[in-house]
């Protein structure tokens, strides 16, 4: 029982990390229809960016942990907001009305070329980060103790309040109202004076600061990471994306946890080898048999 | 009278809260133009879609009659509407192969024969005579079809490059090369000139008497719908509001203020195409 | 960094006049978004000392990166306002080079059948060209093989690498536990992999073509775990070895023939030497490309194949003209990851040894890589395209930077010249008989 509820708990807090991140597919997906390949890599980026924002503030001798979190989150945002922002203008912008699969192998080019361009630069080893956030509460004790540490707390904390953040926005500011504008008929939005390109931009960059923040949890989460990390965590976040209901923001969270949960529970009960292959089957039978997700609209092809 | 060819029946379709057909019966009959007309947004091109299985109706059935059987459309999808039942259908917004030529969009509406000939490749594969004789005869149809549209002249050039009008030519074209028992043609007037539509409509009527074949017509033209169609079926958000012979549909009142909200309508000012259907 | 110059290259017509103001003022943006690009990852390099993580910095690549930058984006901008009538986008290299195998497409095939037939015999040839030849022909019948299904049938798939290795491992297993011969083993390893295609397809393919993208992704990775962990079947991580070598008509290459069967050497009174081996498999490989070739042009004349650009063009309107997309697709899935079978049975053989190792991601992508630059739909094209890909590692400063350079230039032949390095497609039938337009 014990062991089951300690599988839960890790099981909830890997979701909520490939919840961020699947929330950038969806949101890309929903606005210009395609699977933004290099969006496990923008991940990447953004864990190898607050790996490198916390060893540069140890260097610069800040050693209070709220505000190192703090500073790193910001740092890791913004720049791998700028990742985001600039992998649309190059390798998808130029190929909006380009042929069907165009944008498609741009995006697997550009994943390709991101995992590599970051491995050339920092190396193809394993990185390890020293512990930053410690300790934890024991929810239960006895022969096996159950323990919720004030990471995963801080984790659950930092997701449910960028979610419910993102909600408000898409649902109440300007930009997500061109949003979805855009996501209903971009050429009927353009006439209408809403700007295209800004809120193409802007999608990206949200689901870029998304991905960093999840690139950041890892890196707490694990303790290690390396250039190849975007690849897995792209597919399962896809995979929750999928499984939400593309296009769903609240979608993308659930199947996020219901990911992090088969996951978890698989690699607890059956076998570790295979949890990879478990999410892959997920995915192939969500597919099959609910292709519009839990919360998906079915689509009803335009003749 | 001919026999009925198809029989629609309380055909009824949703989006989500909006009832796109409404509870529309109506009959469209052999060797017989039948015009299916009716303002934007009516819910004509979602017949269509519904009589060629690209949608599920929300209730209704289309019954059709070939070859002394029986074909429920509702229940079929679109690749066996096509093939099995004989409907074969042109769209609003023209769907041509763009990239290959005008033959070969021709040669690829006889898939079915032409897989069947070549024994699903293997005896293509090997060039056997039997698929060799099966392929010319495809390519004698084609040539048929293009002499007859004048397009032989570019039957080797891309689809892509072709004027607005031959594309929507070629693309009945291509439709009568599946060999249909109904053609279901979605404004094939819009965007054509004078002169091509009147050609559009010898076309259409030759179709009508020489292969014998009943062609199902939305156009926006009234001097097309009224020139030559035998039968007008009129929609208004979904619900037919009209049902005769073209000179009947003319005078009804209820059509008319449909049309224009005002009363005597005169069809002749009627604009030649909606503008909207210009793109793409 | 050459890479960071690559990245910011802008897309945007200029104004016709010269616009110094605006100009600059491109560059420097474009300078600006280098430089928050390179701080964190160029700037910054972790390192491990003596177990302990730091920092190092090279801030000087970030100055270079963000200059040429700049640089590259002025240059661009003042070659593209130089040029304003004609602004032809198809790199001025490539569009005659295009031109010129268009118009003697049938010449330098030829021409480059009849070399590859007699390389072995030219004097510079070496066993290193040999080999390297023999690569580069598996990679272009990987290349044609998922060009039935990406460049004809217009389905992206990113897990190539699962058919190439059933069949590596199918034809593996089959010859090791029943003791077949090659030729006896490759139609199996063949039908294998076309079997996994349909079972993968059948489910999948009625799906829009991007959730096909990433299910054959997961595929992928799905058989390399499987190859990884299925120890009783597969060796996992340790491979087969032992894999039989090709005969020739019942001939084996080796110093010494087993009892019952007669060497190559023996046979004709040559001397034993090892190249023979390596030779003869050139051959093998060469004749299974031809074959491959032949096979998919034939295809692509065929009812079928025509079906299959169709699909890729409209597959609303395949539907309206009575093809049932499903089974086209399905044909072009189960076709490729047969050709894919063929290619991994000669891998297998070849190298003697498999392991999980040689069918990973990478590998997909480099045969997708193949397809793309060459142009999709185009057998000259994946040649060309081959040739560059093996070629490009060997030159040694080159190696470490290749698949960075494959996922660049991805994304640029995208952007500059969808349609491959060679795009021309060619009818598959004339009415107007052979007169060539
Ligand atoms: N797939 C769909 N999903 C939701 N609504 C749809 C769909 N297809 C059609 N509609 C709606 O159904 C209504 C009827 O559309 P339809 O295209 O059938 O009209 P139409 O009579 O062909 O008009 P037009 O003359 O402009 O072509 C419209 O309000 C349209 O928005
Ligand atoms: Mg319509």
């Amino acid at each position: 029982m014990n062991y089951l509820l300690q599988q839960l708990v890790n099981g909830v807090s890997l979701g909520a990390i490939y919840g961020l991140i699947a929330i950038g597919y969806t949101m890309v997906y929903g606005i210009i229809g395609m699977i933004n390949f290099a969006h496990g890599e923008i991940y990447m980026i953004g864990a190898f960016v607050s790996l490198i924002a916390f060893l540069a503030l140890g260097v610069a001798g800040v050693t209070y942990v709220p505000l190192a979190l703090l500073l790193v989150l910001v740092i890791a945002m913004i720049f791998t907001a700028v990742y985001g922002w600039a992998v649309e203008r190059i390798a998808y912008r130029p190929l909006r009305s380009s042929f069907r699969l165009a944008p498609l192998i741009s995006a697997i080019g550009m994943s390709i070329f991101l995992q590599n361009y970051v491995q050339l630069l920092q190396g193809a080893r394993v990185k390890a980060l020293q512990p930053v956030v410690e300790g934890g509460i024991t929810l239960a004790t006895g022969d096996f103790p159950v323990r919720v540490s004030f990471l995963q707390i801080f984790i659950l904390a930092i997701t449910f309040v960028l979610m419910a953040g993102f909600s408000y926005v898409i649902a109440a500011t300007p930009l997500g109202r061109a949003q979805r504008a855009v996501e209903q008929d971009a050429t009927m939005a353009a006439l209408l004076g809403v700007d295209v390109d800004r809120t193409i931009s802007l999608t990206f960059v949200i689901g870029a600061v998304l991905a960093a923040v999840a690139g950041m949890m890892v890196l707490l989460y694990y303790g290690v990471i390396d250039f190849y990390i975007g690849f897995e965590a792209g597919i399962k976040a896809f995979t929750a994306a999928v499984l939400g209901g593309i296009g769903s923001l609240a979608g993308a969270m659930l199947g996020g946890l219901l990911i992090g949960l088969i996951e978890a529970l698989w690699s607890g009960y059956a076998s570790v080898e295979y949890k990879d292959v478990m999410v892959f089957v997920v995915l192939i039978l969500v597919l099959i048999f609910r292709p519009s997700g839990l919360f998906g609209r079915p689509e009803v092809e335009k003749v | 009278m001919s026999t009925p060819l198809l029989e629609v029946q309380h055909l009824t379709m949703r989006f989500g809260g909006l009832t796109a057909v409404d509870d529309l019966s109506f009959t469209a009959r052999e060797r017989e133009i039948t015009a299916l007309i009716g303002p934007n947004g009516a819910g004509k091109t979602t017949v269509f879609n519904c009589l060629t299985g690209f949608y599920r109706p929300s209730a209704g059935t289309m019954i059709l009659h070939r070859g002394g059987r029986k074909y429920q459309l509702e229940r079929m999808e679109g690749h066996r509407v096509a093939r099995i039942a004989g409907v074969a259908r042109t769209f609003q917004n023209i769907r041509l192969f763009v990239g290959m030529t005008l033959l070969e969009n021709l040669i690829v509406a006889q898939h079915d024969e032409l897989m069947r000939a070549s024994m699903f490749s293997v005896a293509g594969l090997f060039g056997f005579s039997p698929y060799r004789r099966a392929e010319k005869a495809a390519v004698q149809k084609a040539r048929y079809w293009l002499d007859r549209l004048e397009l032989t002249a570019s039957a080797d050039l891309p689809a892509g490059g072709l004027s607005y009008g031959d594309r929507r030519r070629l693309e009945i074209a291509r439709a009568m090369c599946t060999g249909p028992t109904l053609l279901c043609l979605d404004e094939p007037a819009a965007g054509l000139n004078p002169r091509e539509s009147d050609r559009l409509n010898e076309l259409l009527l030759s179709i009508r008497d020489q292969h014998r074949i009943g062609l199902l017509l939305i156009e926006h033209d009234m001097k097309v719908v009224m020139g030559i169609s035998d039968h007008v079926v009129v929609l208004d958000y979904g619900k037919k509001i009209a049902d005769g012979k073209p000179v009947e549909i003319q005078h009804d009142p209820a059509v008319i203020r449909a049309y224009l909200g005002e009363p005597e309508p005169s069809f002749e000012t009627e604009p030649s195409a909606s503008p909207r259907d210009e793109d793409r | 960094m050459t890479a960071e110059a690559g990245v910011a290259a802008p897309h945007r017509a200029l104004p016709k006049s010269f616009a110094w103001g605006a100009l600059v003022k491109d560059a420097a943006i474009g300078a600006a978004v280098a430089l928050v690009l390179a701080v964190p990852l160029v700037g910054f390099r972790v390192v491990e000392i003596n177990g302990d993580v730091t920092l190092t910095t090279r801030f000087t690549w970030v100055g270079i990166g963000v200059v040429s930058v700049f640089v590259g984006r002025l240059a661009l901008g003042l070659w593209r306002g130089s040029r304003p009538a004609e602004r032809k986008r198809s790199g001025a290299l490539v569009a005659p080079l295009s031109r010129f195998g268009r118009r003697h497409a049938t010449g330098v095939a030829w021409a480059g059948i009849g070399f590859a037939a007699i390389l072995q015999f030219l004097p510079f040839t070496t066993r290193g060209t040999v080999d390297l030849a023999t690569e580069i022909l598996t990679y272009v019948m990987l290349g044609w093989g998922l060009n039935v299904v990406v460049g004809l049938a217009g389905l992206l798939d990113l897990g190539y690498v699962a058919f190439y290795a059933v069949g590596a491992y199918s034809f593996a297993i089959t010859a090791t536990t029943f003791g077949l011969s090659f030729w006896e083993a490759l139609p199996i390893a063949g039908l294998l992999s076309a079997l996994a295609g349909i079972l993968l397809g059948f489910p999948v393919l009625r799906l829009r073509g991007d959730y096909l993208a990433i299910v054959t992704l997961g595929f992928g990775e799905i058989i390399h775990i499987l190859l990884q962990n299925w120890t009783s079947l597969t060796g996992g991580p340790n491979g087969i070895g032992n894999i039989p070598r090709p005969g020739l008509f019942g001939l084996v290459f080796a110093a010494s023939a087993p009892p019952g069967e007669t060497t190559f050497h023996q046979f004709f009174g040559l001397d034993f030497s090892p190249s023979q081996r390596i030779d003869f498999l050139y051959y093998v490989v060469l004749a299974l490309a031809l074959i491959v070739n032949l096979f998919t042009l034939r295809l692509r004349r065929l009812p079928i194949g025509r079906a299959w650009e169709a699909l890729r063009e409209d597959e609303i309107a395949c539907r309206a003209l009575g093809i049932n997309p499903t089974n086209v697709k399905l044909s072009a899935f189960a076709i490729g990851a047969m050709l894919g079978g063929f290619a991994g049975a000669f891998f297998a053989t070849r190298q003697g040894f498999i392991s999980p190792e040689s069918f990973t991601f990478v590998e997909s992508a480099t045969i997708l890589a193949i397809v793309v630059l060459g142009g999709m739909g185009s057998q000259m094209g994946v040649v060309l395209a081959a040739m560059v890909l093996v070629l490009l590692p060997e030159l040694r400063f080159l190696a470490e930077y290749r698949m960075l350079i494959f996922g660049a230039a991805m994304v640029l032949i995208m952007i500059w010249r969808p349609g491959g390095l060679l795009s021309h497609r060619a009818p598959t039938i004339l009415l107007h008989g052979a007169r060539r337009p």
